[in-house]
């Protein structure tokens, strides 16, 4: 038994996003993009906490919340829920474009988007995210460079092999 | 061989479940199939099953069996194999798996790879989950790529970095020369990645922080360019040309001018022009004013330029927009302090707010209201706290009424609206007032020796209408044992003097004493304040009475003070009245917070009210304690516990360990305990080893124990100081070993305890 045991499950780092979940209004998770080092034990109650906070918002309430160390920003679209955590002095109204940013990325790619595509391209919805974002950062301020550089991954997957540098142009 | 299904062919499958027990066993059935193929070392179908895991894993199933398997998948010449690869790395392989360092060769090769879009998912795993050991094996890569001319690459390479200066902050340097032309690109994405990969360096390093001092004057010109330049369709967000990158400017220019006079002055236009120039119609210019406002304050800027920042928040305080309004409250609670009569302007407004159907705007509005509470204000501020008082939701009562009371002692004008406010406080909210506000409210009254007869009465009168709130009947309680005399011979000044004999006043306190709805607490207060008017009232032998019969009570405690006010009565009986004589006025100790009893007579001072968590005072119980202690030293008397009750965490075979508790200063979320432990056998028990453990949200901290003997025959006590923080104010629950010997013999225990009061973790 510990005689000191450890402390709570957010490093202390100074850190933009920790993590987004994208849960429907039944709570069902359809993304998550972890940015902090955390047990798969812990990421399942965060989760779950999470989701019944965010679902018992009332429509009026104002897109942010605090929640243990953290600040919430969250936004519906349609059915699906978008919630990023974000760290003290992060700027909530700017998150709240980032997300707008990543809703716009997913329409403009599968047309009018839905919860559905979500669901069954659950993957190519991760692609997009991480053309967009790397460590919680956005990478890409154009619209239009995102999409393209997806674009051409898409094509690379009907190359059968890619040791070939046919594909090294600069975006 | 019939291939595996596909990907969205499972998804669809999984989805016709009609119950939990249907999709779970679809589900154990794919993964059987999916476990087998995976042994048989199926290249082709590899990437399919993975991807399928992936789906189940989101559902919640276990996908360990996977992990390797993305591994393969990423050293594959496939690029739709390092996709899924990489995804799956990212989602099952984090740090904490023992396979995660077997990625590194495989990233170390695809960050050279020919392909861009390979480099690419190497520097994005790279960069979101690689862990120390990585960064540091991988970091001349990133650095290599950090100088390319490729700005897909570029871009990546920089956000990379920045990981791996989080993950190992020694390597910083080793991104320096690279970071040289960084600003000269005109590509945004290598532009915003950039300016955070230096802000990063800045708040790591002081140093960085001066040598990127010189890039004041670039950054200036870059955000300039963005305000002033035309439509670009490729970056307008609703007109605004990259608000991504107009943001994480601002941000660094706060960085590189804070504390320097230079750099401040320098930006000082641009912040002005950016300020007054931005469109506010959506979101999106809000974001950059909110982030203009957060430099202003931050920099060492002009006051004139502070003054539009604070007015901007004002602005933001009418917007329509809730979220705006809500920055709006958090960044004046911010600057309040030290800003504080620019953001008094705003009052107004911000009262408002309290009238918000949003919990977190109601919240600020009244942390912020209580910030701007000072001596000439007071009267009309707290008019309006009073009545958010009454209707606000529970979860503010606490905080609402503790700030109240504090607001009261710095400002109030008048002894008698200080009373009254705390009748107020008292009447309306009485049962939410946090428990150590009772002897903070004992110690006021004490003081405010002319209002003593006026106090006493208004206090009786609430007691007749309602007993059910504990901290007003318990200061009730205290004020009639101590000024019983003044209520029954009707010497109120202030109103008109009620007529109430002795006996009303002790059935009173005598239907406390036997009423469901009082706790052991306030049976405590009854039981002494009868006792006390046993030297103010003639009604001796009626208190006598009431005595004699709670000697015999169940309540241990009651029981204890009963016996001795009995042994008062019968061998005592020369003392009793110099032992029961009013209370003399209470020093207040210096807390560590900015509360100290002051005089005001209306000065405009900033209030220093903590806006977070109003500090809790020093309890008086203490001071109280302290004074009789050693008067009547000898006797146990005057129980007056006034805090947190103490408990038995343990008693078994003679060893009792007992807890007594206090609220730290000046951080309320620590409780100190310390624990008690004597012997009640014949032997001495050595070697006395005390040791504890919490849950995870917990922390706790052991101090160094008075003894390890804790001598035989309850002769003397073992003593130790736990602190415990608890910033989530959950329950507290505690396991402790115990480890002496006895007799020759070696003893050890464990036991958990769970039994703790309520006002130790609340």
């Amino acid at each position: 038994m510990p005689l000191i045991t450890s402390i709570c499950a957010f490093p202390l780092t100074t850190h933009c996003m920790q993590f987004m979940l994208l849960f429907s209004r039944q709570g069902k998770l359809r993304l998550q993009k972890w940015y902090v080092p955390l047990s798969d034990k812990e990421k399942k109650k965060i989760t779950r906490e999470l989701v019944q906070t965010v679902l018992a918002r009332k429509p009026k309430m104002c897109s942010f919340l605090e929640w243990r160390d953290l600040k919430i920003v969250y936004k519906r679209y349609a059915s699906l829920y978008f919630c990023c955590a974000i760290e003290d002095q992060d700027n909530e109204l700017i998150t709240l474009e980032i997300i707008h940013r990543y809703v716009e990325l997913l329409d403009k790619y599968f047309g009018s988007v839905c919860e559905l595509d979500i669901i069954f391209n659950f993957e190519k919805a991760y692609f997009i995210l991480d053309e967009f974002l790397l460590g919680g950062e956005a990478q890409e301020t154009s619209k239009k460079n995102v999409l393209k550089a997806i674009e051409q991954a898409d094509l690379l997957q009907e190359v059968r092999h890619i040791t070939e540098s046919a594909w090294s142009d600069s975006v | 061989l019939v291939p595996p299904p596909r990907l969205r062919e499972l998804i669809r499958t999984i989805r016709t479940a009609r119950t939990q027990a249907e999709e779970r066993e679809m589900i154990q059935k794919e993964c059987a199939a999916i476990r087998s193929s995976f042994r048989e070392e199926d290249n082709t179908y590899r990437c399919r099953n993975v991807a399928k895991l992936l789906y189940m894993h989101m559902l919640g199933y276990p996908a360990h069996f996977g992990q390797l398997e993305c591994l393969k998948l990423i050293a594959s010449q496939k690029f739709t194999d390092k996709r899924i690869g990489y995804l799956g790395a990212m989602l099952l392989l984090d740090e904490r798996q023992d396979v995660h360092l077997l990625m590194t060769n495989c990233i170390k090769n695809d960050l050279n790879h020919s392909t861009q879009y390979v480099q690419g998912l190497a520097l994005c795993t790279l960069g979101c989950m690689g862990s120390s050991e990585m960064c540091r094996d991988l970091a001349g890569e990133v650095e290599k790529l950090l100088k390319t001319s490729n700005s897909y690459l570029r871009k990546k390479a920089a956000l990379c970095a920045v990981h791996v200066i989080r993950k190992v902050p020694e390597l910083m340097e080793m991104f320096l020369p690279a970071t040289k032309n960084l600003l000269s690109e005109k590509n945004h994405g290598v532009l915003h990645t950039s300016v955070v990969l230096l802000t990063e360096m800045c708040e790591r390093s002081p140093d960085m922080l001066s040598h990127f001092r010189k890039l004041v004057p670039q950054l200036v010109r870059i955000l300039k360019n963005l305000i002033m330049s035309g439509y670009s369709p490729e970056h307008d967000v609703s007109g605004i040309s990259d608000p991504f990158l107009q943001v994480r400017i601002l941000r660094l220019l706060r960085i590189l001018g804070r504390s320097d006079d230079d750099s401040s002055e320098a930006m000082n236009d641009i912040l002005a022009q950016v300020a007054t120039n931005t469109e506010t119609s959506k979101n999106v210019g809000n974001a950059i004013l909110y982030e203009t406002v957060l430099t202003i304050m931050d920099i060492k800027s002009e006051s004139g330029l502070r003054v539009l920042a604070i007015n901007i928040l004002g602005r933001f305080l009418l917007n329509n927009d809730k979220n705006i309004r809500y920055v709006a409250l958090t960044s004046l609670l911010k600057t309040v302090q030290t800003d504080h009569n620019a953001v008094q302007r705003h009052r107004s407004t911000i009262v408002d707010c309290l009238k918000d159907l949003d919990v977190s705007i109601k919240r600020r509005a009244m942390e912020l209201s209580f910030a701007l509470v000072n001596g000439n204000n007071i009267r009309g501020m707290m008019k309006e706290l009073l009545y958010f008082l009454d209707s606000c939701d529970p979860e503010f009562k606490a905080d609402c009424a503790s700030g109240v009371f504090l607001a009261a002692e710095k400002y109030a004008p008048s002894k008698r609206w200080h009373i009254d406010t705390i009748m107020r406080v008292l009447t309306t909210a009485g049962s939410y007032v946090r428990d150590d506000s009772v002897p903070n409210l004992i110690q006021l009254i004490t003081n405010s020796v002319e209002m003593h007869a006026y106090t006493v009465q208004r206090l009786y009168k609430a007691l007749l209408d309602d007993i059910s709130q504990q901290p007003l009947v318990q200061v009730s309680s205290w004020c009639i044992g101590e000024y019983g005399d003044l209520l029954v011979s009707g010497q109120c000044e202030e109103e008109e003097p009620i007529q109430v004999t002795e006996d009303e006043v002790l059935d009173v306190l005598e239907g406390l004493l036997v009423s469901n709805l009082s706790t052991p607490v306030t049976r405590g207060y009854a039981l002494t304040a009868i006792m006390k008017l046993s030297t103010r009232f003639s009604s001796v032998n009626r208190i006598k009475k009431v005595v004699s019969i709670y000697g015999s009570s169940i309540d241990v405690e009651l029981q204890q003070r009963a016996v001795e006010y009995n042994a008062l009565f019968k061998k005592y009986d020369h003392m009793r009245p110099a032992l029961l004589e009013r209370m003399p006025i209470m020093e207040k100790t210096a807390t560590n917070g900015p509360t100290e009893i002051v005089q005001t007579n209306g000065e405009t001072e900033p209030s220093v009210l903590d806006t977070k968590h109003p500090p809790p005072v020093t309890q008086p119980a203490n001071q109280v304690r302290g004074v009789i202690i050693s008067k009547y030293a000898g006797l146990h008397l005057c129980n007056l516990y006034i805090g947190i009750p103490p408990m038995t965490a343990y008693n078994k075979n003679g060893l009792k360990i007992e807890f007594t508790f206090e609220r730290a200063n000046p951080n309320p979320n620590i409780a100190v305990i310390t624990i008690h432990a004597s012997n009640s056998t014949e032997a001495d028990m050595t070697d006395f080893v005390f040791q504890a453990a919490v849950p995870k949200t917990f922390q706790l901290q052991l101090l160094s124990p008075s003894s390890n003997v804790v001598p035989a025959l309850n002769q003397g006590t073992v003593t130790q100081v736990i602190r415990v923080l608890n910033p989530q104010k959950q329950q507290l629950r505690m396991r402790i070993k115990l480890t002496y010997t006895h007799k020759g013999s070696p003893v050890q225990d464990l036991a958990e305890v769970n039994n703790f009061p309520p006002q130790s973790w609340q």
